[in-house]
């Protein structure tokens, strides 16, 4: 019985342990080697062969010489802080347009509902990328949307959208919405309606019973949906690669360039750990919010 | 010598000066097709304990949340304290209502689902403080103020319910199946404890339930519907011992009803019901037409059960016993008749029971007079 159930705990401890635990610490090893002309491109690599002299080598050349360089470097953290900010700004966005969509949803009639559902998570069914890549066609300055204003005689010159921050926050906004609509459209669609009569009935009009019954229950839906947007937002590389330009800094993309074109992987690794580690905040408030949510629940 | 103090019946539905706290006038509601009131004409006195029974769909749900502002009438007006409520919205109603799933609101602790309703009208802040206390006190729930409402048990929420909707002082609270989700022994406790209060607190409560028992325990007046229609309003006692129609008979209790043809016979009448025996003979207050098809209804407890005819009984019958269910206090017998009626008749079990002179299959006479039952003629 025992040895049941500690392997079915040792399952999923493997799992993380084999595709999680082990491809991080391999990563955070490259983050402390140097960059070297050779393959793999750094050095120094663990050769066993060599006995107990050439381990205790090996960790001697490790070292948090690309920690430092990074702080050195005000491109790295002026593009976190980049990354930082159009993740935060997205996610505001992301929850302005995504919230009335919920309500609405949540307000409509029950036979209703599923082709609502069905239609906020169509777009999964083609592939993210050429997704994005339709936004090039509609924003860009030859694009539809440049077009349709140009022909309704609404602008002379066409909008410069296409590589500014706000391609790549349409970009975002565009991508991520479900994940800001689902969780706020769950919170509101278990809410009791009679709680919103009750407000009514205590003296609320429309309006108020809204803000003070229906705003605050959907509260843990909103926070995860936040975070749900905030998360994947802040290590973000194909929106802003491909939306945003060589102006627009973010994490995501000098992340992909230190690997592929500099071909500098300790520093591009340190990066990603760096990034991981600002993630974790984000992710463990996200546990906790979600641990409450389930208490109130209950 | 003192004199003996008059004991004052609350009846204001018998005092013709009296007006009515609340006048239903030719209330209709459809939604499209369906008729869920039916003009519906009725008055409410002030202090009335007054519950809405009937079967669910009857139109009793709607009938009050026409009051509580939720709808409104397709036709006719409702009058609360002089004043036709049709363009009232429900959060200026004198109104207050306790919700059958209590809604009380979640994210909120039990004192401030309490004060939720004070802080909307702008109350001063001690003066909000003082009537939660009140509230709390009333309702027992002074040790639970900081707890949120999925920290207590059902019976307290329930309290924090009526403690929220009464806390406003309205004019009238109006209760949907309060007690609906609380176990049955609960129940019982809080028919008595929601009587109490509401004697206290002089309000006007007019509760809906399908719960007969539970209509019948609280309220001082009880209204019976069926199909958007009132069938009776009458006190308890009133609906039990005269019910005015075979849908009030067999809605309250239980009852046997029996099909025959009416004979007046001076004040009392003669129903044939079954060939080749005696027919039924009652009393009966209204005149009925001569070969009038009639039910007649008797109450199990208005039978009496023997071996041999009681002749000072008008009504007997012999049958034989099919089956009794022993309830302790009393025992049910399911009698067949000649005619293969079956009439249930209850008796007190008075004896013990290895002491019982008749059990399964006997030959019983079922006996009772002239005024157990009642002649319907609808």
């Amino acid at each position: 019985m025992n040895l049941r159930r500690l392997f079915l705990i040792a399952v999923p401890y493997a799992w993380l342990g084999l595709f999680f635990l082990v491809p991080f610490l391999i990563v955070f090893k490259i983050a402390l080697s140097d960059s070297a002309l050779s393959i793999p491109p750094y050095t120094p690599t663990l050769d066993l062969s060599g006995g107990w002299t050439s381990i205790k080598e090996f960790f001697q050349g490790l070292d948090f010489e690309n920690f430092v360089f990074l702080t050195e470097d005000s491109l790295y953290w002026k593009s976190y802080l980049g990354s930082l900010k159009i993740a935060s700004i997205s996610t505001v966005l992301t929850l302005a347009v995504g919230y009335p969509i919920a309500y609405a949803m949540a307000q409509s009639a029950d036979e209703w509902r599923p082709t609502l559902m069905m239609l906020v998570i169509l777009p999964f069914w083609t592939s993210f990328l050429i997704r994005v890549y339709s936004w090039v066609g509609i924003i860009s300055n030859e694009g539809l949307l440049n077009q349709l204003l140009l022909g309704m005689g609404v602008i002379d010159t066409p909008l410069q959208i296409m590589n500014t921050p706000t391609a790549v926050y349409i970009g975002i906004v565009y991508t991520y919405l479900p994940f800001m609509i689902l969780p706020i459209y769950s919170a509101l669609e278990k809410m009791d309606g009679s709680l919103i009569e009750a407000g009514v009935d205590l003296g609320c009009s429309k309006l108020q019973a809204f803000w003070l019954v229906t705003l605050p229950l959907s509260r843990p839906g909103m926070i995860a949906g936040c975070f749900l947007v905030f998360i994947p937002a802040l290590g973000e590389f194909v929106i802003p690669s491909l939306l945003g330009g060589s102006k627009t800094l973010m994490i995501g993309k000098v992340l992909w360039e230190e690997f592929f074109s500099n071909r500098d992987w300790p520093v591009a690794s340190a990066v990603a750990v760096v990034l991981l580690l600002i993630l974790v905040i984000p992710i463990v408030l996200f546990q906790k919010n979600q641990e409450k949510a389930e208490e109130a629940g209950r | 010598m003192a004199e003996p103090a008059q004991q004052k019946v609350f009846a204001p539905w018998e005092d013709p000066s009296e007006k009515p706290i609340i006048r239903f006038e030719g209330v209709t509601k459809r939604f499209g097709d369906f008729t869920a009131v039916d003009k519906l004409d009725l008055k409410i006195y002030r202090g009335e304990f007054f519950a809405l029974l009937g079967p669910s769909g009857c139109g009793k749900t709607t009938l009050m949340r026409m009051l509580a502002g939720f709808e409104t009438p397709t036709e006719g007006h409702i009058i609360l304290d002089g004043q036709d409520v049709a363009p009232i919205p429900p959060n200026k109603r004198p109104v207050n209502m306790m919700f059958q799933s209590y809604a009380l609101f979640p994210h909120l602790t039990v004192w401030e689902n309490i004060a939720f309703g004070l802080k909307r009208e702008g109350m001063e802040k001690d003066k909000i403080e003082a009537r939660v206390s009140e509230m709390l006190r009333l309702t027992r729930l002074e040790q639970f103020a900081k707890r949120k409402p999925h920290q207590i048990s059902g019976g307290q929420r329930q309290r924090v319910a009526l403690a929220r909707s009464l806390a406003k002082a309205p004019k009238l609270l109006l209760l949907d199946e309060p007690l609906g989700a609380l176990d049955k022994k609960l129940r019982q406790e809080t028919q008595f404890e929601l009587m109490d209060i509401q004697e206290k607190t002089g309000t006007t409560f007019v509760i809906v339930t399908h719960d007969q028992e539970e209509a019948m325990t609280v309220a001082s007046r009880v209204a019976v519907m069926d199909h958007g229609k009132l069938v009776q309003v009458a006190t308890p006692a009133g609906i039990y011992e005269t019910p005015n129609s075979v849908y009030v008979a067999d809605f309250i209790g239980d009852v046997n009803i029996i099909e025959g043809a009416a004979t007046p016979n001076g004040d009392q009448v003669e129903i044939a019901w079954a060939e080749g025996l005696a027919p039924i003979v009652a009393k009966s207050s209204e005149p009925i037409a001569p070969g009038a098809k009639v039910h007649f209804a008797i109450r199990p407890e208005k039978i009496y059960v023997s071996r041999e005819p009681d002749m000072e009984r008008a009504n007997r019958v012999q049958g034989k016993v099919i089956d009794i269910a022993y309830l302790g206090n009393i025992s049910t017998y399911r009698v067949r008749l000649a005619n293969g009626q079956m009439i249930s008749a209850s008796m007190t079990n008075a004896r013990r029971l290895s002491r019982r002179d008749f059990t399964w299959e006997d030959e019983v006479w079922l006996n009772w007079t002239d005024t157990a039952g009642l002649v319907l003629t609808r």
